[in-house]
């Protein structure tokens, strides 16, 4: 569905993407991680043409985007994205965050759009705050609001940008809950995330991205419990067992007899 | 005469040319808006050059005194097209005040997060689209007391109309001063009107700010 080739970006002297390439299919869900700075954000706003690419092509659907003349906001429709700090509308209620894009855009008459919404809201367990204003919520709410949001616009795929990353530890739960159920109904997804749990348990397949690069990727236990690559078993040593944890002999890893 | 009996003896003319001064005001402002919401977004277009001609614009009318600009349009255009003294007066502080308000409203569009662009144009609106609907609302709400502040300067700034000879609250006070040789009191009595005036927008500024608080 998607397929990315060759991706390069600079940002100034910096290059934030370093000769990237990725498919993704219908259906599957794609878990990105890897240390800050690592490209991960710029990846995915390559995805959805936020951010133009220097070189390579994303492909959506077998079409090559050519983001001189292709019309990206149409292009973006089919992309629902999600983002760490939510990026609710402040001046506007639940529902009307919801139903601006596609009274907006889609030009969808306000009945319909707020039928949708509702239906929408009372999927992410929300509906008793369609009136409410974002400031009024708690992060996991706005950010179950956010995933609404796109939604609504029937997205082909959803990306996820650290979508837990901002929110007190209490409040994950009930977001990632919400990406499981996505998961389950067979939306494609593609997820930056530092929740190793949720990679595990719902990824179909983990990459894992340093300085720009793909270093590796495959299946979550394969990732996890062998690692073929020794930045991927030093960072994930790092983020499971914290900064202390001696690179060289990470605990799990050797337990799964990997050295 | 004391300053009590020219005081309420003026009342007629002063309302009328108090009329006028509020009139060549908003007409003015409102003017003025539109020329700093264009210049705004020529400065945030991200365009070299027509971020230039807006840097050009603003730094020239700022760098010249409103009463400069005021003659060169009322007397230097006017052997060209003659807009008459009103207009004269309302286009010269249109064009000065635009420039004060294309900062305020530049500054209040970059106060907004860069998040909130990033995820109007995620859900597939256009750029003036996602600015119109979720960005300038934000930022109006974010420049109401900076540009009430200006509409204050604005008000005040129009007595200079009095020099194209309009009738406004200057012009009337000036005249009367001098039939009546009563400098002190005619002057003094403007002041009272203009201080009125600013009194009754700030009212109206600081009601606006709040409903504005309340709704978000
Ligand atoms: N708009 C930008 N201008 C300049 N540099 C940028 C910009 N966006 C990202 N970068 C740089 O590109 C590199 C990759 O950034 P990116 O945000 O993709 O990393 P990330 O993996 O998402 O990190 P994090 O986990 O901190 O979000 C970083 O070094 C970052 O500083
Ligand atoms: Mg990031």
């Amino acid at each position: 569905m998607i397929k990315v080739r060759g991706l390069n970006k600079w940002f100034g002297r910096l290059q934030a993407l370093n000769n990237v390439s990725l498919e993704v299919k219908s259906k599957e869900v794609v878990v990105l991680i890897g240390a800050s700075g690592s490209g991960k954000s710029t990846l995915l706003r390559c995805l959805n043409l936020l951010e133009i690419p220097d070189q390579g092509e994303v492909c959506f659907d077998g079409r090559a985007i050519r983001p001189g003349s292709d019309d990206l906001n149409l292009l973006r429709r089919d992309m629902g994205m999600v983002f760490q700090h939510f990026n609710l509308f402040p001046h506007k209620t639940v529902l009307g965050n919801i139903i601006e894009a596609p009274v907006m855009v889609k030009k969808m008459s306000r009945a319909e759009a707020l039928e949708n919404a509702r239906w929408l809201l009372e999927k992410v367990g929300l509906e008793d705050k369609k009136d409410a204003y974002p400031c009024q919520l708690s992060g996991g709410q706005q950010q179950r609001v956010a995933i609404a949001r796109s939604l609504a616009m029937s997205p082909r795929v959803m990306l996820f940008d650290e979508p837990t990353s901002a929110l007190d530890p209490e409040l994950v739960g009930e977001v990632l809950a919400v990406m499981k159920q996505l998961a389950r109904e067979g939306m494609t997804m593609i997820v930056v995330t530092h929740e190793m749990g949720f990679a595990r348990e719902v990824a179909d397949r983990v990459i894992f991205m340093d300085e720009g690069g793909i270093v590796e990727a495959g299946k979550p236990r394969q990732i996890f419990e062998s690692p073929r690559q020794k930045r991927t078993a030093d960072f994930l040593s790092k983020v499971l067992w914290g900064p202390s944890a001696s690179s060289d002999t990470p605990p799990m890893l050797t337990a799964a007899g990997q050295a | 005469m004391s300053f009590f009996d020219y005081l309420t003896d003026s009342i007629p003319f002063f309302i009328k040319a108090a009329a006028i001064t509020v009139e060549l005001t908003a007409a003015a402002l409102v003017l003025g808006m539109v020329i700093g919401l264009f210049f705004a977004m020529m400065k945030i277009s991200g365009h070299r050059v027509w971020k230039y001609v807006a840097d050009t614009y603003i730094t020239v009318i700022r760098g010249t005194p409103l009463i400069v600009q005021l003659f060169a349009i009322y007397y230097g255009l006017a052997t060209l097209v003659d807009f008459g003294s009103f207009w004269s007066a309302a286009i010269a502080l249109a064009i000065h005040n635009g420039a004060y308000i294309a900062e305020i409203f530049r500054g209040g569009i970059e106060s907004i997060e860069k998040g909130q662009m990033e995820a109007a144009r995620s859900l597939g609106m256009n750029y003036s689209l996602a600015m119109r609907r979720i960005i300038l609302p934000q930022a109006f709400r974010r420049i109401v007391p900076p540009l009430g502040n200006q509409f204050i300067i604005g008000l005040k700034d129009s007595s200079l109309a009095a020099f194209v000879t309009l009738g406004e609250l200057f012009g009337v006070s000036m005249r009367l001063a001098s039939t009546h040789y009563a400098e002190l009191s005619f002057y003094t009595i403007a002041g009272l009107y203009y201080l009125a005036l600013v009194i009754i927008f700030t009212v109206l500024v600081n009601w606006l700010e709040k409903r504005l608080r309340i709704e978000s």
